[in-house]
């Protein structure tokens, strides 16, 4: 039976896992994402579920403790914002390089450096580019409600391990603070060590009796073979893209004109929609879910259709060259954006609208 | 002219005296010759053997001159980032509370950028098994100084010697982390002769069994040498050890049941 | 039917619980809502602002520059949301410490003196109970018996022997909301 509850998209989001059967919690406080933490604490899933969840001495420390459980097969999960997220950034590129699931919440709050606390869009680069070193992608999901940071973190965790690689569940000071009715899944039993051993063969439980001994490690001194590695993690990123691209799209049958945003700004763009139509202009709303895959042919098939394509970002401009080169200059792409822990207006992103595509 | 040793006819089971432990695997160490690495990996595994927990122990590689590690014991291990073990061992402990957890790093390593996440580990008192070799350098990036290199000891970063005023003192982690509540066993070895091996055999036994207890960090510090590093040959090394290493960092006990030694 | 509000106030007087009691009266009445506050240092004594939603369809954007309704609750909250009520909408405010009254006169503007009340009645936590009943008398988008529901939901368990003092303080504001 699915449950109603009014709640932070934080608190969702922590409610979520441990409703998914997640193991094990590892966090560490920081602005606009702390609830994530108290409210573990405060429900004390480990005398329910047996779920771990411990304040670690830093991000750093929280993000490697992320490591040592994936690599022992468990459902482990983190959570931060901007700041706290770079200093997880060695961390994730281990964890993509030695081929570990796991689900890391960016609550993104304006930088850059202590940048502020309010909502932003401005860790997209960071999250879908890269961030850490060395040429990995994470599979990024962009919650635009309380009900979705709820429900990516069981689909953060079915593609994790799908594809043993970490997820990011990229939201912001918005989602995470903001209530909204949420319907919540029943509780899932948390596997067994016998089911992680049959399910993760791979994982460091004990070495099987009759071995071989498992190894997790992203090092290979041999270049050869390190190419060899690259490959494969190029290759599942292609199957990636190929199979989980994932968008919405919003009064775009008829547009003239788009929108392409994600997260919180998508919720904006969705008033504006029905602004600009009240004012006769026919603009639809194309909401990337997944930022990698970026769903770049989806939106490269309006670009017959539409006149002018708006990304609108809290951020000086990082997805629009995504939008740019899926359109690869078929179609007229501009950027609006506010930044700094500024969020738009619908008024204001109606007058990009009208200034940047249709009179620009 | 060199003469090969190979005596088929004396290979018999009766004439046995000592066999490799099968928790090292046949992959050649990537060690230098003399080093003490050796032996404390073949303590540590040996005492994985002697205890039957071959299958139920997952250890944790550091980065530096041990970093294969996981290449030489024929356990379950993960690879850490550069001073991150002890964070890697807390949730595999806690996720896994029934295995036995060790890491395995070296003075760069656990000393330096890992100390906030070694000192908290021993803080709160988890219950894993540290093993900490100290040769007072960085042996894998070319001879760089440590936090453990000794005042006035020439390095590649320190070439005219550590300058106190300058690079700032060497780290007595050992002794720091005996101080906390949470480490419940402390002690420097060393494994430069046949009766301290026995001894840090001994301790390194301690420090595992100490896991059935539940009662915190089991630390277990080897001073150890690098005569790559140091530019001696090994015997030289083990001298310098003796003289230099050992008066600065002293070997013992330092905290057992709990219980700082006197 | 959908409803934008501002909640407006200094932190301590309950402005992002009523904020968070009016949503989940909402819920009881198969309501989509949406309740966003402001965020950050603005603990006990700094001003604390909520965005709350109630509507019959999906909600789009949780963040405002407009409402139809704005209550506020002290001068700092006026001067900076006067100018957001949509012309016709609503503004509802306590005079208690109010310098400068509101003056807009395309808007439809009440006062309820909840301050003064709240010490009546002898406990200055039903402050915000006798702001958010004067709002629901102004629009009654929700049953009562739903208002009732959402407390039950919204307050600790421990806290439910305080709802009939919460009803009561919602009749009292009801009561007691005039025109200006």
């Amino acid at each position: 039976m699915k449950e109603l509850k009014l709640m932070k998209g934080n608190e969702a989001f922590a409610e979520a896992a441990i409703r998914a059967g997640v193991d094990g919690y590892f966090g560490y406080p920081i602005t606009p994402q702390s609830e994530v933490l108290e409210y573990l604490m405060a429900q004390k899933p480990y005398e329910q579920t047996g779920m771990v969840v411990l304040q670690a001495e830093s991000e750093v420390a929280a993000i490697n403790m992320v490591y040592g459980g994936a690599a022992c097969g468990k459902k482990v999960v983190t959570s931060s914002s901007s700041p706290g997220i770079s200093l997880k950034m060695e961390g994730i590129s281990y964890l993509a390089g030695a081929e570990l699931p796991a689900v890391i919440l960016n609550v993104v709050r304006g930088g850059p450096g202590l940048g502020t606390i309010q909502p932003s869009q401005s860790d997209y680069f960071q999250a879908t580019k890269g961030g850490g070193h060395g040429d990995y992608r994470l599979i990024v999901l962009a919650p635009a409600s309380v009900q979705e940071m709820a429900d990516f973190v069981g689909l953060g965790f079915d593609l994790a391990f799908k594809y043993r690689t970490p997820v990011m569940v990229l939201s912001d000071g918005v989602i995470g603070q903001m209530m909204e009715k949420v319907e919540l899944e029943p509780q899932v039993t948390r596997r067994t060590n016998e089911e992680v051993a049959a399910q993760c063969p791979w994982a460091t439980t004990g070495r099987p009796v009759n071995g071989p001994h498992r190894i997790i490690t992203s090092l290979e001194l041999d270049s050869a073979k390190q190419e060899i590695h690259n490959h494969k993690l190029q290759n599942k990123y292609k199957e990636i893209e190929e199979q989980e691209t994932r968008f919405e799209t919003i009064g775009c049958d008829d547009a003239d004109y788009l929108f392409v945003a994600f997260g919180s700004s998508a919720r904006i763009c969705q008033k504006a929609v029905q602004i600009a139509r009240a004012k006769g202009i026919k603009v639809g709303l194309l909401r990337p879910i997944t930022l990698f895959p970026f769903p770049s042919k989806a939106i490269d098939s309006y670009s017959k259709q539409v006149k002018g394509i708006l990304t609108v970002e809290m951020n000086a401009g990082q997805m629009v060259e995504d939008v740019m080169l899926a359109v690869n200059g078929k179609v007229k792409v501009a950027h609006f954006g506010r930044f700094g822990g500024i969020i738009p207006t619908p008024d204001e992103v109606v007058k990009a609208l009208e200034t940047k595509i249709i009179g620009g | 002219m060199v003469e090969t040793f190979d005596k088929p006819e004396i290979r018999t089971p009766e004439n046995l005296v000592y066999s490799k432990t099968k928790v090292l695997t046949d992959n050649v160490l990537s060690y230098c010759p003399g080093c003490g690495h050796g032996t404390t990996h073949r303590l540590v595994a040996e005492v994985i053997e002697e205890m039957g927990i071959q299958n139920n122990t997952i250890g944790v590689a550091p980065v530096g001159c041990s970093v294969l590690a996981y290449n030489f014991f024929d356990i379950d291990m993960q690879q850490a980032a550069h001073g991150r073990a002890p964070a890697l061992a807390t949730a595999i402990k806690r996720l896994l509370p029934e295995r036995f957890v060790f890491t395995y790093q070296g003075d760069g390593d656990l000393a330096a950028i890992g100390t906030a996440e070694t000192i908290h580990a021993c803080n709160r008192g988890e219950n894993i098994v540290i093993i900490f070799v100290n040769n007072g350098i960085y042996g894998m990036t070319g001879g760089q100084m440590a936090p453990t290199t000794l005042p006035g000891m020439p390095t590649s970063t320190s070439p005219y010697g550590r300058d106190t005023q300058i690079m700032g003192n060497p780290l007595k982690i050992t002794e720091l982390v005996a101080q906390l509540p949470g480490t419940y066993m402390v002690t420097r070895q060393a494994v430069h002769t046949p009766a301290a091996v026995r001894k840090a055999k001994k301790a390194i036994r301690q420090a595992f069994e100490n896991q059935i207890l539940n009662k915190g960090v089991s630390f277990v510090e080897v001073v150890s040498n690098c005569n790559s590093g140091w530019k001696l040959p090994p015997v030289k090394a083990n001298e310098w050890m003796v003289n230099h290493m050992f008066p600065f960092y002293p070997l013992g006990d330092i905290k057992i049941n709990g219980e700082m030694v006197k | 039917m959908t409803e934008e509000i501002i909640i407006a106030g200094f932190g301590g007087q309950g402005v992002l619980s009523m904020g968070k009691i009016l949503a989940y009266s909402g819920i009881m009445q198969n309501q989509e809502v949406s309740w966003m506050p402001s965020y950050g240092p603005e603990m006990r004594g700094g001003t604390a602002n909520v965005t709350v939603i109630l509507s019959d369809e999906r909600i789009s954007s949780p963040i405002l520059n407009q409402f139809d309704t704005a209550i506020i609750l002290n001068q700092q909250s006026m001067d900076k949301f006067e100018k957001t009520v949509k012309p016709g909408g609503t503004l509802l405010y306590d005079p208690n410490g109010i310098t400068k009254h509101p003056s807009r006169t395309d808007i439809q503007i009440y006062k309820i003196t909840a301050a003064e009340a709240a010490a009546q009645m002898g406990s200055a936590k039903t402050f915000n109970m006798i702001v958010l009943g004067a709002f629901l008398k102004l629009k009654p988008l929700v049953k009562m018996e739903n208002v009732e529901k959402g407390l039950a939901k919204s307050l600790p368990a421990r806290h439910h022997k305080l709802i009939p003092m919460n009803m009561e303080a919602i009749t009292k504001g009801a009561e007691i909301v005039e025109k200006v």
